[in-house]
């Protein structure tokens, strides 16, 4: 029964389908995993087994009657910025502890409606506000693999560590997750998965709690390309109901992986060759080079000269708009409210510096200090300048190529608590994910490797704004040339 | 534009976050550590260039003026921590 | 009223005073700015509010095509640049009637830019005061603060409606002119349907910003453009009727003189009118310097419109008030004063219209302005809402016209019509009010008073003024029908006058 839980999610699809086993076998497995492995790994923040098993039964009746959707009968963990009705939604704060939406995002209710399963909610760094999952209220994600010799505990990266963590332990079929900065691509990265960031505006921001409303997208964690291409699908729509939703078609990603992508060009850009990376990273990298040019694509130096500045224009653009984002969570009409005041706006400080942990109340303090008086052109708006010249980067070379090729992250997975005295350190972990974000373009890191520690590593493409379908083609070339198949030893 | 004490004071008062007095100092440090990595932006020629709010490139769709929601008084009140008569209720404001 | 600014004698000197007003005006639109909850007044608490309205985690907003609109249509109406490209901004602040903590608004790029609007003064002359924008932004809820000694209950149904804040150039010199300006304003956004004006339900309100200088600096100011001739300014919030906003203004300019002349310095705040002390106070609890800490709204794009549709909106609108004053002095000769009085309010325009076609408009316009005026006033009503139909006043006046009756008895024709008993010609019939012009009836009647009466006919003759006696008297017998003019005429034939 167990095997089950290590079905990709196109092959659980097909056999649900088949008939080879129910949802409610393959949801029942994924529970007892979830029970045993849970209390290690702390990946789901709540598990909702009743409702997974009465979704379950209801896809087996729609099978059995050769009906249902794309997902019909598939367990997926829904990262817990996905508002969910009736089902708590915190974003991984005590600021919404016990908060229980009324309502449905749009994502979630397009994978219901595609027949998908909610085993649960799923960690995550407080507010999508971390790369290490370690600002999370209900404690940091354990992430499933171990550095050989070392039985240290290491971090599944973030913010979506718990949906990483899940997919990587078998704990789920796939997870949904987001991505602010890097926060589905870094934690894929560290955990051997697939995940993908589309372009801004494809998936509905339309009830998923914000962070950075200029740069958030959700994205799934998988376990391949194909699973990758399956989820997203399922997750992008137009939705009127979001002002910056992208009014385009979604097409079919999953025919495109596996298809040849000879003749494609890859772009190579001098700038990722960042200072002090590590070689194993740089290896990798120039092996991805070697699978793609092997697979008949065009290799071409690029330059992308804005990218060392992408971090901190991050820095300045994300805490600004979480500011304003996050002055909602004011204890007046939902989430924690302080008891002890001695004014009303003695209340509001009190509720918020009770209900949001450090590293929000950081970037709150960040942001609101770009967007004050007199730091607002010398700060914000220059950084949004520049945040057009990153964006011109990109624009300038997608003449010459069809898609960038570069490392997901600058190192493996490193021990949890590792870098938490330096907040500069963990804002690096983004460094080659957040050029995207910035400029709105799609990205997925593809498992590439292991390193010598036998840690995973990954690979990063990144596509023109819409065009997730090369996207997909070149992962799947990355994935077959990889034949990446290592999975965590199970100790939990 | 370095942070000091009674910045971080200020800022943390317009973000409404209790801050006690001994963690302004520290803040103030660590904070100014993240401002004086982000003042590189300032090698960056921005002359003329048009801020970027967005990276989507289409303009704001408009909804029709129709009715399509509220009256739904239980939900929005739903997670309030107090309420009473339909209200949401809070310390009493003095204008 | 007069167009001139206001002088106040102070203890050193001669000051004058400079407003510049925000007028926010609800738009009359079904469902709020950024999302689908109905707009009205009325509901239960928190019956109008949607979740995006209350600010849930990760709800967005989505713009009301109407709202903007209407904005465009004003800014048309008020002859200012329309901004084919604006941005909507947020404000941001904490106070319980803010759900979101910020106020979605357009600072930088407003929708409406730069205009004029010509205001009349009851004087009859004209001034200009500069429009700076308008632009569209979200209302805040409404707290209740008498439902319970320790706690403020939060009602959002008004949160998230949209409003349209207009914003004047500090071009304003009196409390008349600022009254005036407010009207204007108000007739010209109730003349396009953008708003509908009810300042009682606080769908239409005022902030003004006052400040006071030493007679002459205005002047300079307007010269050279720098505020620093111009005295610190205080603004006074939502005052919600044209008496308050006169005497807030009054009693405001007054605090500022005294103040500067003994020696201290006014500070910029923000102030609120009490009516029932009759001044204005600190708002205490917005007293520490706001910093807003605007920035581009993020969950909502540029908006941008196309020419074609502004000018489609601008074919589409109604005759604005200024335009139809000059249009009823020319096509119907009135006076200046006769037409504001007027164009004051659309209906009572398009009522004098409909009554005037053929008839006498000088009279047309006398009923209207006055006696239709005052009994729709005695009844709380306005022309809008006006049961008596223009034909019957038409009626009336050619009643009046042909002399089938005096002048005089068109009043009691009035009332009759007003209480419902018909038309005017109805009314005439039924109660026999018809004017006697048959001259043998009059002659008959003069001839038998001058037979009763002797030696006041003889008296006649020494003092001609006399002759009103005996008009009364033929009155009288006719019951008030007979021709005052062939009365006349035929008394002094027989008189010997």
């Amino acid at each position: 029964m167990s095997d089950l839980t290590k079905l990709t999610l196109a092959d659980a699809v097909d056999g649900l389908k088949a008939k080879t086993f129910s949802s409610e076998e393959l949801t029942q497995a994924f529970l007892g995993e979830i029970a045993s492995a849970n209390p290690t790994l702390n990946a789901y923040v709540e598990v909702t087994g009743e409702k997974a098993l009465a979704q379950a039964r209801a896809s087996d009746a729609k099978l059995a009657k050769g009906e249902g959707g794309d997902l019909e009968g598939a367990p997926l963990g829904i990262k817990d910025l996905f508002c969910t009705e009736g089902v708590q939604t915190t974003a991984g704060s005590n600021m919404l502890r016990g908060f229980v939406p009324p309502y449905e995002s749009t994502v979630t209710a397009n994978l219901w409606r595609d027949g998908a399963v909610m085993l649960g909610k799923l960690n995550m760094d407080e507010f999508a506000m971390g790369s290490a999952n370690e600002t999370s209220a209900f404690g940091p994600v354990v992430n499933p693999w171990k550095a050989q010799g070392d039985d240290a505990q290491l971090t599944p990266g973030g913010s979506s560590g718990g949906s990483a963590s899940a997919v990587a332990a078998n704990l789920c079929l796939a997870a949904t997750a987001s991505d602010t900065g890097g926060s589905i691509r870094q934690p894929a990265a560290f955990t051997g998965t697939v995940g993908i960031k589309p372009t801004y505006g494809r998936a509905s921001r339309f009830g998923m709690v914000a962070f950075a409303s200029s740069l958030d997208q959700a994205g799934p964690i998988t376990k391949t390309v194909k699973d990758s291409a399956i989820l997203l699908k399922s997750m992008c729509s137009f939705d009127t109901k979001d002002s910056t939703s992208l009014d385009v078609p979604t097409p079919d990603w999953a025919a495109s992986v596996g298809q040849s992508v000879k003749g494609l060009r890859i772009g190579v850009p001098a700038e990722y060759l960042i200072d002090g990376m590590p070689e194993e990273i740089k290896k990798l990298w120039e092996q991805g080079v070697e699978w793609l040019k092997a697979a008949g694509c065009e290799i071409v130096q690029i330059s992308l000269p804005h990218t060392k500045y992408a971090l901190p224009t991050y820095y300045i653009v994300a805490p600004a708009e979480a500011s304003s984002n996050l002055a909602r969570y004011d204890g007046m009409r939902f989430g924690h409210r302080a008891e002890e005041f001695t004014s009303l706006d003695d209340l509001y400080a009190a509720s918020r510096a009770e209900g949001f942990g450090k590293e929000v109340q950081r970037r709150l303090t960040i942001g609101a200090y770009v967007l004050s008086a007199g730091f607002y052109d010398a700060y914000y708006v220059r950084a949004l300048k520049v945040r057009r010249r990153i964006a011109e980067d990109f624009d300038n070379v997608w003449g010459k190529v069809d898609a960038i090729l570069t490392p997901s992250t600058p190192s493996a997975a490193f021990k949890l608590g590792d870098k938490q005295i330096d907040p500069l350190t963990m804002y690096l972990n983004d460094v080659f994910t957040v050029t995207t974000n910035l400029a709105g373009l799609p990205g997925i890191s593809v498992p590439a490797g292991l390193d010598s520690k036998g840690l995973p590593l990954g690979l990063q493409i990144i596509g023109k704004a819409l065009d997730e379908d090369t996207v997909f083609k070149v992962a799947g070339a990355i994935e077959d040339a990889a034949g990446f198949v290592s999975k965590p030893a199970k100790w939990w | 534009m370095a942070i000091d004490a009674a910045t971080v004071r200020r800022v943390a008062h317009l973000a409404r976050i209790k801050t006690p007095e001994e963690r302004l100092e520290p803040l103030a440090q660590e904070l100014n550590g993240i401002l004086n990595w982000i003042e590189q932006l300032n090698e960056v020629d921005v002359d003329g260039v048009e801020p970027m709010t967005s990276n989507v490139a289409q303009t704001l769709r408009l909804r029709d003026d129709v009715v399509t929601d509220g009256d739904k008084v239980a939900d929005v009140l739903s997670n309030a921590p107090k309420a009473a008569d339909g209200f949401f209720v809070v310390p009493k404001v003095v204008e | 009223m007069s167009a001139n600014a206001t002088i106040l004698k102070g203890r050193t000197g001669d000051w004058e005073i400079v407003m510049g007003l925000e007028i926010h005006a609800q738009v009359a639109s079904n469902s709020k700015l950024f999302s689908g909850a109905a707009v009205g007044f009325g509901a239960g608490p928190n019956e109008q509010v949607s979740l995006v309205d209350a600010g849930f985690p990760g709800m967005l907003p989505t713009l009301n095509r109407f709202c903007v609109e209407q904005a465009v249509k004003s800014g048309l109406g008020l002859r200012a640049q329309i901004n084919l490209k604006s941005q909507f901004d947020r404000k941001n602040y904490f106070y319980p009637d803010l759900p979101t903590g910020y106020q979605i608004s357009q600072l930088y790029h407003p929708i409406v830019g730069e205009g004029v609007v010509e205001v009349e003064a009851e004087d009859g002359t004209f001034f200009n005061v500069g429009i700076e924008r308008l632009h569209l932004e979200q209302d805040a809820g409404k707290l209740i603060h008498d439902l319970s000694p320790t706690d403020s209950y939060v009602d959002l149904n008004r949160a998230g409606t949209a409003l349209m804040e207009i914003v004047s150039r500090p071009h304003i010199r009196s409390p008349e002119q600022a009254v005036a300006y407010v009207k204007k304003i108000r007739t010209i956004l109730m003349y396009l349907g953008t708003c509908d004006g009810d300042m009682e339900k606080g769908n239409l309100r005022a902030d003004v910003n006052v400040s006071v200088c030493p007679v002459g600096n205005y002047d300079k100011f307007m010269e050279t453009g720098d505020f620093g001739f111009l005295g610190t300014r205080c603004e006074i919030k939502n005052v919600n009727s044209f008496r308050f906003i006169s005497q807030a203004i009054n009693y405001e300019a007054r605090r500022q003189i005294e103040i500067v002349e003994d020696g201290g310095k006014v500070d910029q705040e923000t102030r609120l009118y009490d009516p029932t002390k009759g001044e204005t106070r600190s708002m205490r609890s917005k007293e520490e310097a706001q910093d807003y800490r605007y920035f581009p709204d993020p969950d909502l794009l540029p908006l941008v419109l196309e020419q074609t549709w502004v000018d489609g909106l601008k074919a589409s609108l109604p005759e604005l008030p200024d335009d139809k004053r000059r249009r009823l002095m020319d096509q119907y000769g009135l006076s200046q004063y006769d037409a504001i009085v007027l164009i004051s309010e659309q209906a009572k325009a398009d009522y004098f219209e409909a009554a005037a076609k053929g008839r006498d408009a000088k009279l047309v316009s006398n009923w209207v302005t006055n006696e239709i005026s005052a009994r729709l006033a005695a009844d709380n009503r306005d022309f809008s809402d006006n049961p008596l139909p223009a034909a019957h006043v038409a009626e009336l006046v050619e009643l009046i016209e042909t002399g089938v009756i005096s002048s005089k008895i068109a009043k009691e024709v009035f009332d009759y019509v007003w209480k419902g008993e018909g038309s005017p010609s109805e009314v005439v019939e039924k109660h026999g009010l018809k004017q006697v012009t048959d001259t043998g009836a009059i002659e008959k009647a003069v001839d038998d008073l001058i037979a009763a009466n002797p030696d006041k006919a003889a008296a006649v003759a020494e003092k001609p003024q006399a002759i009103g006696w005996f008009v009364g008297q033929v009155m009288k017998a006719t019951g008030g029908k007979a021709n005052p003019a062939a009365v006349n005429h035929i008394l002094k034939a027989k008189l010997g006058l």
